[in-house]
């Protein structure tokens, strides 16, 4: 009865959803603010539904009821009471319900801190967003209802998948989830501007906040992933070049690509079409990752249950969101004028040269990740793109993108000259130079490409310093507050914290690519083997019952020059629901320059069994890099000058009334409703 | 204006076609177009002995199993084990080390033990490539003629071994009879 209740509820959101993509447009066309106006409440009734619908799955799961299929393939009676709660979202129809509250959310959130868009730009946001959501809603209901009901019921469901029971996978599909429907709000932003024709600075403006913290959420998701994959699948690696990972990676290095593309159309009006282009692409990647993940095109270790129906479902809808854009945007694009001139040395020319080489990082990607497909596809057999192609492309495009980071922010809008920037900068380049040449030896060994890596690691954080530093004494004479509150404005601050976070991320894998130690031994119960200057003594092995597992468990000690800093427990999982398929569950000891860890293997009998030793240097780092990262990213983002507009309510306002290039409202002193520079 | 729209349209349409394509073949059924044809030649070092050459003559001549593994491939670890018990019961298994380091992959024979017949040295995919081999592991089940009857992409498990593997093989040793 409860399940039925939520279908229906899902439903009456689909409705709703249909509704709202009609409505606001009409209002519109015809100059109606009170069809304008539905959009808003039409998006509060989605979401309750949908959370209606969400909660009702949730409490499916909690009691056990098995009579619905989704529950039964994806729980069973004996799973702990947490793995109930997020099992909701571990397979695929589950997760499309999670996938569509998000979006709601979303929705919901762009409603109710509008109140500094005009009523026009809001309604077609609204509009735009509820097709979306139309989309997906149909995508769930049709192909994927986790509602659906199961006959005879079974007594006991069939558990979910092992992988899938651990902390790291209650938090990262959600944050993944969350970023991806975030860029459906930079998209549905884009799409607006095109249908109003205004692609102009105010909508830059507005679109800013949304994209970064859709992109912080997409950072947090892929980091989170990352981590899970790195101590759960005791491979001791954390980036595989996998399908499915590279189906996150894409959309992130487009929406990394669009903030940074979105600040050159916010200050200086220019890369307008480039910007709507990035918006559109980074929420299509987000589609196309949903497609390689859910319809079974590509094999990978970690592939959802796939259905060829639906495969074909999510590609109709990329084909509409992709073509539709593009119709939409050839008959819109020839109205939008040229940006500002700039210098073929200035901000504008730096950031567009991150936005190319973060384009190309993205194609090549792609390229690698459909190629396999292309080549079966064409009948030419399979063939194997693996790490090496990756890591070979993806280095070289990476290396001058980060010397970038360390430049652009000095560097002056529209015209600036590069001696200039020589003199501000040469001290740094020097000192990271030497940091870089000298670092490396305190692992021992010293490595080129390694220096190289960690001299722009310490380039980028020194040039942020400096540049905080600098902009903190232009500001001292008006005292210490005034110039620390100069030098940590949010959308600053928010920025460098995050180039700061990605150096992190690449002094990680710097160290951890070069120095990482990695050794298969055999131990006996007393005996010691080395890794990385590690001794792992084992102690003993014994048998231990989880809730729903019983484990093969080692004791093994990690003794760092005579004394013994650790006692570690790696595991060997058998899964009541699929005893054949053990999990290891490596052990793990954590430390701000390092991770030693153990994981365990075959059984060889009289007590010995053979184990994975790591040794993995600054690992630590890469996981705060990427939270800081995304930290930086929330802060940019909740940056009051965004919210300053507020103050005026433009929700009555028709977007006739608003200057396309300062955003005041026409009649009014300017002043009024901005005071940034 | 045509061409403003030119360039994404037709790589938007590119992508699309090749997404429709692509949902036609079910990578995991189909898992080969080398299914049904000559297993195809190689040239590699013996992983045992860098100075013995192996081609393709030292796979074929009996009904055999060809198995792709490296030492850094963790799920190649859980299927090791049907590799030995096939091996004591007498199936003839090969071996591809596929992108390996020859030091890593003696190590992990050292430990897990060896089942395999001739172990093909493959640390650039120069075999993988002809074979078709699109991660690790892979297994293959070659006839007496060296025709590759079957490819099983990923991990093997004890019902993969029991109802595919072991009466594939027993029915192409009794068609060689």
């Amino acid at each position: 009865m409860l399940g039925e209740l939520g279908n229906f509820a899902l439903i009456l959101a689909f409705c709703l959803a249909i509704i709202q993509s009609i409505l606001p447009l009409v209002g519109t066309a015809t100059g109606d603010a009170r069809l304008m106006n539905a959009g808003r409440s039409l998006a509060v009734g989605q979401f309750v539904f949908l959370l209606f619908s969400y909660v009702l799955l949730t409490w499916a799961f909690i009691t056990n009821d098995f009579s619905i299929r989704y529950v039964a393939a994806n729980s069973a009676e004996a799973l702990p009471l947490v793995y109930k709660i997020t099992g909701v979202w571990g397979g695929h129809e589950g997760s499309m319900l999670f996938w569509v509250l998000t979006l709601s959310a979303w929705t919901l959130a762009v409603a109710i801190f509008s109140r500094s868009l005009p009523r026009e730009m809001l309604a077609r946001v609204l509009a735009v967003l509820g097709m979306v959501g139309v989309g997906f809603m149909a995508f769930t209901i049709f192909t994927s209802n986790p509602f659906e009901r199961l006959f005879p019921i079974p007594t006991d469901g069939t558990d979910l998948n092992p992988l899938l029971q651990d902390p790291g996978m209650i938090i990262h599909p959600p944050l993944l989830f969350i970023g991806y429907t975030g860029l459906a709000v930079a998209f549905a932003f884009a799409i607006a501007a095109l249908i109003g024709g205004r692609l102009d600075a105010a909508w830059a403006r507005w679109s800013r906040p949304w994209t970064t913290a859709a992109w912080g959420f997409l950072t947090l998701g892929i980091g989170l992933g990352s981590w899970w994959a790195y101590y759960e699948l005791g491979w001791g690696g954390w980036w595989f070049w996998d399908p499915v990972e590279n189906a996150s990676l894409l959309p992130w290095l487009t929406a990394t690509a669009l903030i940074h593309s979105l600040a050159v159309t916010e200050k200086r009006g220019g890369f307008k079409v480039w910007t709507v282009m990035l918006a559109i692409v980074s929420f299509a990647l987000t589609v196309l990752g949903g497609f390689i993940v859910r319809s079974g095109v590509i094999t990978s270790v970690h592939a959802f249950a796939t259905d060829p129906d639906r495969g074909v479902f999510l590609l109709g809808l990329l084909a509409i969101i992709l073509l539709g854009s593009l119709a939409l945007y050839a008959w819109r694009a020839p109205k939008v004028g040229l940006g500002g001139a700039f210098g073929w040395y200035s901000r504008e020319s730096l950031l567009l040269a991150n936005n190319v080489l973060l384009v190309v990082a993205c194609a090549a990607v792609l390229i690698g990740t459909l190629y396999p497909l292309a080549v079966d596809a064409l009948n030419l057999g399979k063939i194997s793109v693996g790490p090496p192609y990756f890591d070979a492309v993806f280095m070289p495009l990476m290396l001058p993108l980060l010397f970038l980071i360390g430049v652009g922010p000095v560097v002056s809008w529209k015209q600036s000259d590069p001696m200039e920037t020589v003199r501000q900068l040469r001290w740094i380049l020097l000192v990271s130079a030497l940091i870089g040449g000298l670092w490396p030896l305190t692992m021992g060994a010293w490595n080129p490409l390694t220096a190289f890596g960690l001299g722009l690691v310490a380039w980028i954080l020194l040039t942020a310093a400096v540049d905080l530093y600098r902009r903190f004494q232009r500001r001292r004479q008006q005292g210490v507050g005034k110039a620390l509150q100069a030098a940590l404005r949010p959308s600053f601050f928010g920025m460098h914290l995050a180039h700061a976070g990605l150096a992190l991320v690449v002094m990680a894998i710097a160290m951890v690519n070069t120095y990482e130690v990695e050794r298969d031994v055999r131990l006996e119960p007393g005996e010691t083997a080395t890794a990385g200057g590690y001794e792992f003594r084992m102690i003993d092995s014994d048998t231990v019952r989880g809730p729903n597992f019983d484990a093969r468990q080692a004791t093994v000690e990690v003794i760092r020059d005579g004394e013994v800093i650790d006692v570690l427990h790696p595991q060997l999982r058998f899964y009541d629901s699929q005893p054949q398929m053990p999990m290891h569950q490596a052990s793990l000891n954590r430390g701000m320059t390092r991770d030693v860890y153990v994981s365990l293997g075959d059984d060889l009998g009289g007590g010995a069994w053979t184990m994975r030793l790591y040794y993995k240097p600054y690992m630590f780092w890469m996981w705060t890099g990427c939270l800081l990262m995304a930290f930086g990213g929330f802060l940019a983002a909740g940056d009051r000058r965004y919210r300053m507009a507020s103050a005026t309510d433009r929700r009555q306002v028709s977007e006739r009334d608003i200057d396309s290039h300062d955003n005041s409202i026409i009649g009014e002193s300017p002043a009024r409703s901005e005071g940034q520079t | 204006m045509i061409k403003r729209i030119f360039l994404p349209l037709s790589l938007a349409l590119v992508v699309l076609g090749l997404l429709y394509v692509g949902l036609g073949m079910d990578s995991r059924d189909l898992p080969s177009p080398l299914v049904g044809k000559p297993a195809p030649d190689f040239e590699l070092e013996s992983l045992r002995d860098p100075e013995v050459t192996l081609t393709r003559d030292d796979f074929v001549g009996e009904v055999a199993l060809v198995n792709v593994w490296a030492s850094w491939c963790d799920t190649c670890r859980t299927e090791h084990r049907y590799w030995r018990q096939l091996a004591e019961r007498g199936v003839r298994i090969h071996a591809f080390n596929y992108r390996d380091q020859r030091q890593n992959a003696e190590r992990y024979l050292e430990i897990f033990g060896d089942p395999f017949a001739q172990i093909a040295y493959d640390p650039r995919a120069d075999a993988g490539m002809e074979w078709g081999v699109y991660a690790t592991p892979e297994t293959y089940v070659l006839d007496a003629e060296g025709i590759i009857r079957h490819k099983h992409i990923g991990p093997v498990n004890a019902d993969v071994v029991r109802e595919d593997i072991l009466p594939l093989i027993e029915q192409l040793e009794a068609e060689q009879t």
